[in-house]
């Protein structure tokens, strides 16, 4: 077990072992729980490779039904009147059927709204994003065996798939899902009698959140020590590459805010269950007066949003970290900026606590406070600002390759600029007056951080594929994929802020009644189908992921595309440990792309005599 | 002075942060430790921001000094002597834990056994104390999570009935006397009184219920806090027995499990101190 082998023709092999860092991993016996055994390998594994898998697919299947609700209630939207009797079969008691024209039940539609948002912000854009990319990159970039506690890494995955069994099931019951908004406001969060879907549904919700509360804190707590102590000789921290800084950072966020979720969750549940009014005060049901006073629903807001808002951002700065590795890599370029790219990381992350009532400012929260709040939340464009000028100027004069992961980068850079301005109208209180709970939001959420983040996270597994599967992609079905879905994105979204600027309100089961907004209903018609033709390219995506797998063209070498981070000079075929000998040591900065005349030079390679640092520091 | 000095240059020249080193001399163990107690306190901390936001907007609110006066024997009058004598017992058992650790250190295992076995001790009698104060709140006095009979008046006024207790009739009382609904037989008894001051005077009115938020919160997070005391004299049970059998005289990391038991226990002493100056002082 001691010793290893090395090739002597495998120049690389030879050059971690002369020059690399001894951690003596494998002097010890490792046992067979890593290694072995159907189970012990592929499903309660302790590498993190896998884990990064389990939580990949895990969050597709999630994407998949998520994104197929947004089908039927934009089928809904899109055509009000049409016959929907054909869901029947699939959706049971909540088409009903009058004079043989199936209609879908308002409680359902609201059912689906719900879980459409809670399904595509934790369980896809958390854990299969940050979940998926965190696991893979951390320990292979730093330059680590696995993570700091594989155990934990393990449960953190497990708690999450229970929380997804749950939040399965409730999908199920005779009531339906939690049907409240994926915000789970009280008071229909809070009173199980206030509407159907606040019964057992609410309670499986809560159930499943706080167990996805819990694997988020498993994960970062496992992601913030790795990326702290678990770093290979050389690598310190300003030369981490981007992907790590953005992962400790949303690890970071996640540790410090998804706790306070979990407090207003706990009291919500002593309010549903035990009879206590924290957050309840003069309510009526049916013309009742309830005996539920004192408490305060704002404050289930300020406890929601503490966490809400650094969620955002928990979602887009894995997605930033990645395209920001892709960019530089395809470009053969310098990551434009790199200092200025890790101090507007860390500004975001601070100024997400300090901008959450910006989604309260009319909820009755004090106006002289929400000044504040617009003042913080427009200095966030300024850090945001920055990466998007430095991918630009990372892009200018670039030798850029059009591949599959560079196209959405490059999709993920405008993305982030069409939503993030609309951000900016949105983080004025005034204007929120006119926008706020209207298509308008709709639009720029989706945008900024739904549509964002999944090219973020579609040029993360294009580009990394052959890291995780030892096959590569369908180029061609790719870009189909990635055209198709940049124009797609557009059509859905774009017309959305006109019929925000018109005031239509968002979560609405229908507009048939509203004199204002009818005319609106051919482009909530023309919505649809682009939403409909969309969701058609990602079951491409799906379908190339899963060929792929199996059938994919084999990557023969190591490092397919010339990239000087470290998980790239691991084997094909990396067991646990990552590194069959030594790990290499690091002795510069990831971006030395295009120096002194070499296309690039890989983190491992010491400088060269009189060789000046490519980096800053 | 002299050696600190040294020590100090030499981690300066290990350059801690240049990779394969742990930069804050912590093994990854105690570090995630840290990290979840900064996670845990976050939780507290919206607790008791909660607490805060429900109690500001609440016009009355009990007086702890009159609400806590009880000490065992049926004994009254007594305002914070059994909470002094709670959050004692659980600051020393911080103490003793420090001893755990320090023996832990210099690998005597008998002594980390001992330390440990005070300290289960000390979050015992800590949980012994609150079921005590739980009780009496409950049993004796009718406190729930959805019914507060703790609360102080408002305005001066004149006793029209005594309680048979501490109240008398023709008693009078100002702006913030505090004053307890007595139940007997399952009925409430609010005591009316007469208005002798400001616009209402000369009105005849019945005690009012203090503000429901005070029990909820009560219970909420001194429950909360109790559970964290709980769970950790059971960790403490566990790694104390582990101690015992010899497991960590074996270990590289030694007796690393008691100082990671211990960090955790000092932060749940430390979140009593804020439980305690929040519901018990202020």
């Amino acid at each position: 077990m001691g010793h290893v082998t090395i090739d002597p023709n495998d120049k690389l092999a030879v050059m971690i072992e002369e020059t690399g860092y001894d951690d003596h991993f494998h002097e010890h016996h490792h046992g067979d729980k890593y290694q072995s055994g159907f189970i012990g390998h592929y499903i309660f594994s302790m590498d993190h490779k896998i884990i990064a898998r389990q939580f990949l697919i895990t969050g597709i299947f999630w994407a998949i039904i998520g994104a197929g609700m947004s089908i039927i209630f934009r089928l809904q939207l899109g055509f009000p009147e049409s016959d929907m009797a054909w869901l029947k079969p699939l959706l049971g008691k909540w088409i009903t059927v009058n004079d043989g024209v199936g209609a879908l039940s308002p409680e359902f539609y609201y059912a689906l709204v719900t879980m459409h948002g809670t399904i595509l912000v934790f369980f896809v854009l958390t854990a299969g994003l940050s979940g998926t990319f965190s696991n893979l990159l951390i320990p292979l970039q730093v330059g680590a065996r696995d993570m700091a506690s594989p155990f934990l890494n393990m449960l953190s995955y497990w708690f999450f798939f229970l929380a997804g069994v749950v939040m399965f099931y409730s999908l199920f019951i005779s009531t339906g899902p939690f049907s409240g908004g994926w915000t789970g406001y009280p008071p229909l969060s809070a009173l199980p009698q206030a509407s159907t879907g606040s019964g057992t549904g609410m309670t499986l919700w809560l159930v499943s959140l706080t167990l996805f509360v819990v694997s988020v804190l498993l994960g970062g707590i496992n992601y913030i020590t790795t990326v702290l102590n678990l770093r290979t000789k050389g690598m310190s921290m300003w030369k981490l590459p981007l992907p790590i800084w953005a992962f400790f950072v949303t690890a970071v966020l996640g540790l410090l805010s998804f706790p306070v979720l979990a407090s207003g969750f706990f009291m919500l549940i002593f309010d549903r269950g035990l009879g206590t009014s924290f957050f309840l005060s003069e309510i009526f049901i049916n013309g009742q007066a309830l005996d539920r006073v004192g408490g305060s629903p704002i404050l289930y807001q300020h406890l929601f949003w503490f966490l809400g808002h650094p969620e955002v951002y928990i979602i887009i700065l894995p997605a930033m970290g990645i395209v920001s590795e892709v960019l530089s890599v395809h470009a053969r370029k310098p990551i434009f900026g790199y200092t200025a790219m890790v101090l507007s990381i860390l500004a975001i992350g601070f100024l997400s606590f300090i901008v959450w009532a910006h989604h309260m400012f009319m909820s009755g929260v004090n106006p002289f406070l929400s000044n504040f709040f617009v003042i913080f939340t427009l200095i966030i464009a300024v850090p945001s600002a920055v990466k998007v000028f430095n991918w630009i100027t990372t892009l200018y004069g670039g030798n850029i390759r059009f591949n599959s992961a560079m196209l959405f980068a490059i999709g993920f850079v405008s993305m982030f600029i069409s939503g993030g301005l609309t951000g900016i109208f949105l983080g004025n209180s005034a204007i929120d007056i006119q926008m706020h709970d209207t298509y308008f939001v709709v639009a720029h959420f989706h945008i900024v951080m739904g549509i964002a983040a999944f090219f973020g996270m579609f040029s993360g597994v294009y580009h990394w594929f052959p890291k995780m599967f030892g096959r590569f992609m369908n180029e061609k079905l790719g870009r189909i994929h990635f055209w198709g879905t940049l124009v797609g994105a557009y059509a859905i979204f774009w017309p959305m802020h006109y019929l925000g600027m018109a005031g239509v309100p968002r979560r609405y089961y229908s507009f048939d009644t509203f004199d204002a907004f009818k005319h609106f209903g051919p482009m909530n018609e023309f919505i649809t189908i682009s939403a409909i033709i969309v969701f058609g390219l990602q079951l491409l995506f799906v379908i190339n992921f899963f060929y792929s797998i199996f059938r994919g063209k084999k990557m023969t070498e190591r490092n397919p595309y010339g990239a000087n981070t470290l998980e790239w000079t691991t084997p094909i075929e990396a067991g646990h440990g990552n590194w069959p000998g030594k790990i290499p040591a690091v002795h510069r900065w990831a971006y030395d792309y295009g120096k002194d005349g070499k296309e690039f030079i890989p983190q491992y390679v010491p400088l060269a005599e009189g060789e000046v640092a490519g980096d800053a520091h | 002075m002299a050696e600190t000095l040294t020590h100090h240059s030499v981690e300066k020249d290990e350059k801690l942060w240049e990779g394969g080193k742990q930069p804050f001399k912590v093994s990854y163990g105690k570090l995630m430790m840290w990290y979840f107690l900064l996670s845990d306190a976050f939780t507290f901390a919206g607790f008791l921001i909660a607490y805060g936001t429900l109690r500001m907007s609440s016009p009355t609110w009990p007086v702890p000094d009159f609400v806590f006066s009880t000490i065992p024997g049926g004994i009254h009058h007594k305002p914070l002597y059994f909470v002094t004598f709670m959050t004692f017992v659980l600051l020393f058992s911080s103490y003793t834990m420090v001893r755990a650790v320090q023996e832990g250190h210099r690998e005597n295992k008998n002594g980390v056994v001992f330390w440990m076995v005070l300290t289960i001790l000390g979050g015992i009698g800590f949980l012994s104390c609150q079921a005590w104060e739980w009780t009496t709140l409950i049993k004796g006095e009718h406190v729930s999570v959805t019914k507060n009979p703790f609360s102080s008046h408002t305005e001066h006024g004149i006793y029209l009935e005594g309680d048979g207790h501490d109240i008398k009739e023709g008693d009078s009382f100002a702006p913030g006397t505090p004053y307890l609904i007595h139940q007997h037989d399952g009925k409430w008894h609010n005591l009316k009184y007469k208005v002798t001051e400001g616009e209402n005077a000369g009105a005849v009115k019945e005690q009012a219920f203090g503000p429901k938020a005070f029990g909820a919160l009560f219970f909420f997070i001194t429950g909360f806090h109790g559970f964290h005391v709980l769970s950790g004299v059971i960790f403490l049970l566990i790694i104390c027995v582990n101690a015992a059998t010899g497991l960590y005289v074996k270990r590289r990391n030694g007796y690393e499990m008691v100082e990671k038991i211990g960090l955790y226990w000092h932060f749940v002493d430390l979140v009593w101190v804020f439980v305690f100056l929040v519901f018990y002082l202020l």
